[in-house]
């Protein structure tokens, strides 16, 4: 069967691209016609590349799942190798909080620095979030859209999708020109589970995207993560309802490491920041401080205390988001 | 029988010279004023007359009156042609001195009983009858200080019968009164009456010292208005030439209290959001200044910035670049000035929930990108300090208040003359840090341009010539963060 073609083929029918459609006579037809060496040099004249499941480099986590893709559209320069390495699923609400902001980017980060992979949705909120973290720390990340291969969407995120497909890949299993459409993204969701080991849901709502993301992973026996929320946030319904049912629950990047049985690299400590910078970074122990909650707690003057905010914000140790900081 | 006055008309801002020319003949008796005079100008017929039945004078009856405001290209607006013309008529019937109206000029309108009123704009008349080589113009008492400031001798007079005595050489006009002490009223507002708030007295306190536009952003009703409007507070007072600007724009937008003499108080302006464009930029068939010419030399508030149309805050781009504003009409095109410091308030999303933990948001991601995108990114990089205010918690507005307006403006007085030298290079360390933010930070290049120019504001302040490291990273941490959009 020719993925590349069947591929093409679902998209201009707007159908999903099954292998019960590769069986129909019109498919038979499209796939005679169809010229694969023209479309292949037009994919690359974009710089985009086809990777299809009999390709040996394809993923085989994600061959594994009951209706995998015919094959994946690659944007980035990334070894598609990058694919089959440990990743995790980082996913959640696209109308996040400042925590679920917060604790996405910074988990993401950690993962990112200890090498593994971050797999999201490119979605505002929780994806963005977590993209951006693994990206903070020089790691590599895969997004993965529900639209075609060369659109940026959500709009807003375009920069990002070409900061991540700088290092990692964007990948889509739809052909270029495909516009989103709501039901493109549970498709894209089942990739997203199907490409990582573990599923993190960062913060969800009831019925959430994030979770047809977990039960996919569910399905396809795949650990499910969930980060514990405030029980009377409607953002955390979602993930502490996961937990109940048996998530594991998750307060820091080693609990995630743990649970791929990856050993998280042992960072020499880092040496705590000095003078200024460094009151206010154990002042903002285990609490967010806005800029005047901190000028009071360590006496600084405000003009001081914004160049010690600075400093650690472009260390990555502190991270601010809505007028607090945070660790 | 004629006679001849000279008066000014303003357009935009430019005082145009105006011949008032005032013809008798025998004829059917009536009264015709020609020469492009609009309503207002047509109705001085009405006020003439009886301002000079009033005034114990002559009309001159069975006479055809016929009136030419020259050239008579320029649109006459207003009541201001009134006196002129009561004088013109009066010279021509020989009630005045032949020749006494000579070197004079006139600006004013009549009340049936003949009192002078002050009009709008005397101060950009009178410089232009002091341009034009006249020696003294009479005016309305109230106007006569502002006359003055023009440099030319006043003849403030309060009835048209005191006017006609000034010409027949009857009585000396009064001197002006003195200007009343400069303008300070009315008082603003002290950044004593601010509770907590460290940082963004800080950032105010930069903005005033190195004229930056500044954003506040915040959950609603934390106070990003009312220390917005303390602003002007801590700003030097403005000096001779701009002071002397200021004072004619607001003459001609009839803004300025009578009797007042230099406008030294930069001007405070806060549309509010429904404000059309006309209002804004300025405009009307005619053109007026809006409200960024009416804050050129202070400040143009837009609270709630993203409620304005969209065409409004487009338009805000050319006046905050090149500090003039262009206004094109049918009645002619006009330039106005326009450099105003620009500072905005908006909330973090539509419904206002967001950033204040005691309330939860409810606006869709679609909804909040809509309100981050009516600021496009090109109108948000031109604010140099975007500050995201926290609700404050209840122990600090328990505190005690903050430094009054006075002491800050002196440091601000102080940084302004050491930021009038030639700017100083970066040290090389601020300039490592600078590399290091741009490599981090997503920072345009014109970001990073307004970065140094805070840092070198912030160095000012802190009585420095050169910008230092700890200056460029308090300069990094007023760029605009992602709840605003920047990213």
């Amino acid at each position: 069967m020719n993925g590349l073609a069947l591929a093409a083929f679902a998209a201009e029918r707007g159908r999903h691209a099954t292998d019960r459609e590769a069986r129909t006579a019109a498919f038979v037809a499209f796939a005679r016609a169809f010229d694969e060496g023209a479309y292949r040099r037009s994919l690359a004249a974009q710089g985009l590349r086809w990777l299809a499941r009999a390709d040996p480099g394809f993923p085989a986590r994600l061959a594994a799942i009951h209706d995998p893709p015919p094959g994946l559209f690659l944007r980035g320069d990334a070894d598609p190798e990058l694919l089959a390495r440990p990743a995790v699923a980082v996913v959640g609400a696209r109308s996040c909080s400042d925590y679920g902001a917060h604790v996405a980017r910074t988990i993401a980060r950690e993962l990112g620095a200890a090498g593994v992979v971050v797999v999201s949705g490119l979605a505002r909120g929780v994806d963005g979030w977590a993209h951006r973290g693994a990206l903070d720390a020089g790691g590599r990340t895969v997004a993965v859209l529900g639209c075609g291969i060369d659109l940026d969407y959500p709009r807003v995120h375009a920069e990002l999708a070409s900061r991540v497909a700088a290092t990692g890949l964007v990948v889509s299993e739809y052909p270029p020109g495909v516009a989103p459409a709501p039901w493109r993204f549970p498709a894209r969701n089942r990739i997203v589970a199907g490409l990582a080991d573990a599923t993190l849901v960062v913060e969800a709502r009831e019925r959430s995207g994030a979770l047809i993301t977990a039960d996919l992973a569910l399905e396809e026996g795949r650990e499910v993560l969930a980060v514990p929320g405030e029980i009377t946030s409607a953002l955390s319904r979602g993930t502490n309802a996961l937990l109940r049912l048996g998530a594991v629950p998750v307060t820091c990047a080693e609990d995630v490491l743990a649970a791929l049985g990856v050993e998280p690299v042992e960072r020499p400590p880092e040496p705590p920041p000095a003078g200024a910078a460094g009151a206010v970074f154990a002042a903002l122990d285990g609490a967010a401080l806005s800029a005047d909650e901190l000028v009071r707690v360590t006496g600084l003057a405000p003009g001081e205390l914004a160049a010690a905010l600075t400093e650690l914000e472009l260390a990555g140790l502190v991270a601010a988001a809505g007028g607090r900081y945070r660790r | 029988m004629l006679a001849r006055t000279i008066t000014h008309v303003v357009v935009g801002l430019e005082p145009r010279r105006v011949e008032v020319e005032a013809h008798l003949d025998a004829g059917v008796p009536g009264f015709a004023i020609v020469g492009l005079a609009d309503r207002a100008c047509q109705e001085a017929k009405h006020r003439v007359r009886s301002g000079i039945a009033s005034a114990e004078l002559a009309w001159p009856a069975r006479r055809r009156i016929t009136v030419n405001l020259a050239p008579a290209d320029v649109r006459k607006e207003g009541p201001g042609f009134d006196l002129p013309i009561a004088l013109a008529v009066l010279g021509a019937s020989r009630q005045l001195p032949p020749g006494s109206l000579d070197g004079h000029g006139a600006i004013g309108e009549l009340g049936l009983d003949g009192r002078v009123r002050p009009v709008p704009g005397a101060l950009a008349a009178a410089e232009g009858a002091r341009a034009g080589g006249l020696e003294r113009l009479v005016c309305a008492a109230e106007s006569g200080p502002e006359v003055a400031l023009a440099g030319i001798r006043p003849v403030p007079v309060r009835h048209l019968a005191e006017a006609v005595g000034y010409f027949r050489g009857e009585r000396e006009p009064e001197p002006a009164p003195p200007p009343r002490a400069p303008n300070r009223a009315p008082p603003v507002a002290d950044l004593a009456d601010v509770r907590g708030q460290e940082r963004a007295r800080r950032a105010l306190e930069i903005a005033a010292a190195g004229r930056h536009t500044l954003l506040l952003a915040g959950p609603p009703g934390i106070g990003k208005s009312m220390l917005a409007r303390r602003l002007p507070g801590i700003l030097p007072p403005l000096a001779d030439a701009a002071a002397l600007e200021v004072t004619r724009i607001h003459s001609v937008a009839g803004l300025l209290p009578p009797g007042g003499g230099l406008v030294r108080t930069p001007p405070f302006r806060a549309p509010h959001h429904t404000a059309s464009s006309a209002a804004v930029i300025g405009g009307g068939s005619s053109p007026r200044p809006g409200e960024v010419t009416l804050a050129h030399r202070g400040v143009l508030l837009l609270d709630e910035l993203p409620e304005f149309s969209r065409t409004v805050l487009e338009a805000l781009r050319q006046p905050l670049e090149d500090g003039t504003v262009a206004v094109a009409r049918v009645g002619g095109r006009v330039s106005f000035p326009a450099s105003f410091q620009l500072v905005g308030t908006m909330n973090l999303c539509p419904c206002g929930g967001r950033g204040d933990p005691g309330a939860s948001c409810s606006c869709a991601p679609a909804q909040l990108d809509r309100y981050r995108d009516r600021l496009s990114r090109a109108l948000l990089d031109r604010f140099d300090l975007v500050l995201v205010l926290p609700r404050p918690n209840a122990a600090e507005l328990g505190g005690a208040g903050g430094e009054p307006s006075a002491r800050v403006r002196e440091r601000v007085v102080a940084a302004r003359a050491r930021l009038e030298r030639p700017a100083a290079r970066l040290e090389p360390a601020a300039d490592r840090l600078l590399s290091r933010a741009v490599e981090r930070l997503p920072l345009s290049g014109r970001g990073r341009a307004r970065v140094v120019r805070v840092a070198r504001t912030i160095a000012a302040l802190a009585g420095a010539d050169e910008a230092a490291a700890e200056h460029v990273a308090e300069a990094l941490s007023y760029r605009s963060p992602p709840e605003v959009g920047g990213a």
